[in-house]
């Protein structure tokens, strides 16, 4: 069995909750699903032995600006004994703009959630030191947000007295 | 400088204060090496062996502040790298000198973007905007040249002991 099915048929028989919605492109696997799950399913994903994806290469977001969920959380996992990646997708919305860390399962995830935190204003729940990983911390906004505009915002970032 | 031609004759030359205190400080001009992004490459290659920055007596790349005459500001500055380089050119004893490297230092360059000072003319004064992306080392050469000549026009009295920023100004940039 490719690892493809057996990765489906693990999370069925695991989750039988939750809707996997697959989809794929040029032989990449993504899974879309609901983001209250997201702890359960990736510990679920590194731990079993069939599985063993033990690698989280990013955590990143996507910036819909005017859908229903605005929000998208993409996590790119690996398998380093599979040589397999996997795509997980979780839809966050405006109005609960928060979804919970996976920084517990992988530790790579902490630095790469305080990007996305950063960037987009998504906050991550039960995050151990969620602060901002490039702007200043006294920054008010998010800048890959799309209502951003390229040239920032006057007088949001100062600069020193020039004499 | 002909010098050795004038100790074989009388042993003396007359000149004015001015003339030989500019003429000393352009000879020693000791760069602050503010290397932060690619253009840092190009300023080493300029003290290799080949473009040789000591023939005009820079090759004395200082890493402390507090014995540099000339900052090079050589590589993209971004809001936050901004208070970090006036603080270093805060510490810098005058009279001092400021060439901005490049094109991300002189106007933000091809970073037409929130993050990066459009320009480090904003927060501090450049003497010598040097073009390019990144620029050749004979070309930061020919900034340093510039620097020379206007060094050479100074007098000594332009530059009076100005007190050192207070520690609260430094703490603030």
């Amino acid at each position: 069995m490719e690892l493809k099915e057996t990765i489906l048929k693990n999370l069925k028989e695991k989750f039988p909750a939750v809707n996997f919605e697959e989809t794929e492109f040029r032989g990449e696997l993504t899974l879309t699903f609901d983001k209250k799950f997201v702890v359960e399913v990736c510990s679920f994903l590194k731990e079993n032995t069939e599985l063993q994806f033990n690698m989280c290469t990013d955590v990143t977001a996507i910036d819909w600006a005017k859908r229903k969920n605005r929000f998208t959380v993409v996590y790119q996992i690996y398998s380093l004994s599979h040589k397999f990646r996997l795509r997980l997708k979780c839809n966050v919305d405006e109005s609960d703009c928060s979804i919970n860390s996976v920084s517990s399962v992988w530790k790579s995830a902490n630095w790469y959630e305080r990007e996305t935190y950063d960037m987009y204003g998504i906050t991550f729940n039960n995050h151990p030191d969620l602060r901002r990983m490039y702007m200043p911390e006294d920054f008010e906004y998010h800048p890959l947000r799309k209502d951003f505009p390229l040239m920032g915002i006057p007088g949001s970032l100062p600069l020193p007295k020039k004499d | 400088m002909g010098l050795e031609s004038k100790l074989k004759q009388d042993n003396f030359i007359t000149t004015k204060l001015d003339a030989i205190i500019a003429w000393s400080r352009k000879s020693s001009v000791w760069p602050m090496p503010m290397g932060i992004s690619c253009c840092a490459i190009e300023m080493m290659a300029a003290a290799d062996p080949k473009y040789d920055i000591a023939r005009f007596g820079s090759e004395v790349m200082r890493f402390t502040p507090r014995q540099c005459d000339l900052m090079i500001v050589a590589g993209t500055v971004t809001y936050k790298m901004a208070h970090v380089v006036r603080k270093i050119y805060d510490q810098m004893p005058d009279p001092k000198w400021v060439i901005a490297m490049g094109a991300c230092t002189s106007s933000g360059g091809m970073y037409r973007s929130y993050n990066v000072v459009q320009g480090i003319d904003q927060f501090l004064p450049v003497d010598v905007y040097l073009a390019g992306c990144p620029p050749r080392p004979d070309n930061l050469l020919n900034a340093l040249i510039q620097i020379q000549d206007k060094i050479s026009r100074t007098k000594a009295r332009d530059f009076p002991n100005k007190p050192l920023p207070e520690l609260k100004v430094l703490q603030e940039n």
